[in-house]
């Protein structure tokens, strides 16, 4: 029977392609929807990521405890060979090492003398490495509002908020006076090689940023780093495995109550960003449900449509002496079978506009200029295992419900009215 | 009324007493000006560093210090002039001035704060002394003076001092926040009679806020009364 009911469907278009196509949209609509919801909240997470937490991050014990006052006099020490070791125990994870610091950007007059002077947040990151990632991921290429990136020691970038403020400008020398690893003052001279825009009014109000020798050599940090900060390969966060990867870790490391001995803490672990995750993840199903649902309505009125519209056929299949339960079983099983084409084809197009938006991005840059909050330039879909099966609900369920629904209506006809109704 | 009139007369002497002691302390700790040589060994929570300088100061208003190792610290000079700091790092040919909150910051990552240096004035103009008792402190006969502030402007709301009873020379200080709080201790040690006088040649602070186990301050050789070029205590002498 299945068989039959098959080639009426591919012989008779006017019974199967529309269907499939409402079918076959939805199912595309709820795919993208769902892949673009998680590639947005998951860049959110991403940028804190890049900037602050990492995937997953490696500090040691009392820095980790501390970790929202950056006492670097807690920071790890023998960085390389804690490298070494991370990078062949998670080959999957990019890492990175870190300092964060905070001081005063000091700008000297034609004498020397202090002309102006402003606080600023400090990061040292990787930036002159060859094939670093730094950079990239903390997409200073597209924050230079002007001068260039650091490419030889000795090179800063300011906000540019704070350079104005200062009033310097790429090739000015400034001083910056923090403290060493052990407490004592620092005072170091950068030039500037170029000033940033971030998008985050916090960044942006006093932010210095330079190569991490520099800011090792100028803390007095040799081969040390507040953190280490680890990314994984795929480029997403993965909050189950960052969590396996870090209690793996945490496992591994023998030092018993050792302040200094290092700790790694997933993303999830840190501050607020927990709650964040959660709070993402909720609402990423909660925005795909109302969508599944309206999309199911307007699904299940397509199948209510497709059994209504098919009044006439049904009447004469009954006329002629078709079991009233064999018309409705077939319809039915012919909905399952719109429903499942519908949906493989909505998932495989749904899955394949996702894939774009998930490689190539949606430039927003244009339209997040002057932006005060924390939030991505590039938007991107992610595509979850979940994608894989999504559209199947609304594809295949609404189709069948509405035409049991509208088939509901095959068991109140009348023979003596069939006729009539025939006639007519 | 004869209880409390009585009270207020033993307070009164008490405070006279105080400010005698403190007078005589003064008279042991002040100079015209001095000329040392010191080590400062801090105690950090992982390592210890040792950082010599030698230091030239004329009263309490000018002083001029300069580090002499180790060779990260070497060159770096600070001058102060009344309430006014400026340090000079040789590596970035720079002179700085230390102000608003950055005299909050430690000296070289010891448990002394630039403010702690920057404190000038005479102990009796700022704080209102009494003494409270007598203690044994590494076997000297110590007098236990409380003193509170009586200005607005000062780091430490009140203190407490053990004051070697014959030599008059504090043996142990602690200074507290307004809320009571313990910030910071200094236990001074290794009395010696230099130029008739008595005078500790080892001081220890805690910061009591910062993990550490203090630091040590040891003047390895201190001149009294010296000659000190003007010079000394200008800027241009910072960059020489």
């Amino acid at each position: 029977m299945i068989k039959f009911l098959l080639k009426g469907l591919i012989r008779d278009k006017s019974r199967s392609r529309l269907p499939v196509i409402v079918v076959a949209i939805g199912v595309t609509l709820t795919v993208f929807l769902h892949a673009y919801i998680t590639g947005f909240m998951g860049d959110m997470i991403e940028i804190n990521a890049r900037f602050s937490t990492g995937h997953v991050k490696v500090m040691t014990r009392a820095y980790a405890d501390n970790s929202q006052q950056i006492p670097n006099d807690l920071a790890l020490v023998g960085v390389s060979a804690i490298m070494e070791k991370l990078g062949s125990q998670f080959p999957d994870i990019e890492w990175s090492p870190r300092i964060q610091f905070g001081g005063l950007i000091d700008a000297p007059d034609e004498n020397g003398e202090t002309r102006s002077q402003g606080p600023a947040m400090g990061m040292g990151v990787d930036l002159l490495s060859k094939g670093s990632a730094e950079p990239g991921r903390l997409n200073l290429s597209k924050s230079l509002v002007r001068g260039e990136l650091p490419d030889m020691p000795g090179e800063a970038l300011l906000s540019d908020e704070l350079s104005l403020k200062l009033r310097v400008n790429p090739g000015d020398r400034v001083t910056l006076i923090s403290s060493t690893m052990y407490g004592g003052m620092s005072i170091n001279n950068f030039i500037v090689s170029g000033t940033l825009a971030m998008g985050h009014e916090a960044l942006d109000r006093g932010t210095i940023i330079a190569d991490i020798e520099d800011i090792r050599s100028a803390l007095n940090m040799e081969d040390a780093a507040g953190e280490i900060t680890g990314f994984f390969k795929t480029g997403f966060y993965n909050n189950e495995l960052a969590i396996n990867e870090a209690e793996k870790y945490n496992k591994s490391q023998n030092d018993g109550e050792n302040d200094f001995a290092p700790v790694m803490k997933s993303l999830s672990n840190q501050g607020a960003m927990g709650a964040y995750v959660n709070m993402a993840d909720v609402w990423a199903d909660y925005i795909s449900l109302v969508f599944i649902l309206a999309m199911s309505l307007v699904l299940w009125n397509a199948g209510l449509l497709g059994g209504l519209r098919r009044y006439g056929e049904v009447g004469i299949r009954l006329a002629m002496g078709e079991v009233k339960g064999h018309v409705y079983r077939s319809m039915i099983i012919e909905s399952v079978m719109i429903g499942i084409a519908g949906s493989v084809i909505g998932t495989i197009f749904g899955l394949f506009f996702s894939w774009i938006l998930q490689k190539y991005g949606l430039d927003l840059s244009d339209m997040m200029k002057g932006s005060s909050m924390m939030i991505p330039d590039t938007v991107r879909a992610r595509i979850t295992p979940v994608d894989y099966y999504i559209g199947f609900f609304p594809g295949i369920l609404s189709t069948v419900i509405g035409t049991m629904l509208s088939g509901i209506g095959i068991y109140k006809r009348q023979t003596a009215r069939l006729f009539k109704e025939l006639e007519a | 009324m004869i209880f409390i009139t009585s009270v207020c007369l033993l307070t009164s002497i008490a405070a006279q007493d105080a400010d005698e002691i403190l007078k005589r302390v003064e008279k042991n700790m002040s100079s015209d000006n001095r000329i040392f040589e010191s080590s400062m060994i801090i105690h950090g929570s992982r390592t210890s560093r040792t950082i010599t300088s030698r230091s030239y100061s004329v009263g309490d208003k000018q002083s001029f210090t300069e580090y002499l190792s180790p060779a990260r610290e070497q060159g770096t000079k600070m001058l102060k002039l009344e309430n006014q700091l400026w340090i000079y790092s040789p590596s970035t040919d720079r002179t700085i001035q230390i102000s608003g909150h950055m005299l909050r910051q430690s000296v070289m990552g010891s448990d002394l704060s630039y403010e702690d240096m920057m404190d000038d004035r005479k102990i009796t103009e700022v704080y209102s002394a009494r003494v409270t008792g007598k203690e044994m402190v590494e076997g000297r006969n110590a007098l236990i003076l409380e003193l509170t502030a009586k200005v607005s402007d000062v780091a430490y709301y009140s203190r407490m001092m053990w004051i070697d009873s014959e030599r008059y020379v504090p043996l142990r200080e602690e200074l507290f926040a307004r809320g009571g709080q313990l910030l910071k201790r200094s236990t001074l040690s290794e009395v010696k009679q230099i130029d008739g006088r008595w005078f500790p040649t080892k001081i220890v602070y805690k910061d009591m806020l910062k993990q550490g186990k203090g630091t040590e301050f040891i003047i390895n050789s201190v001149k009294f009364n010296q000659k000190i070029p003007d010079y000394i205590f200008t800027k241009a002498a910072l960059k020489q």
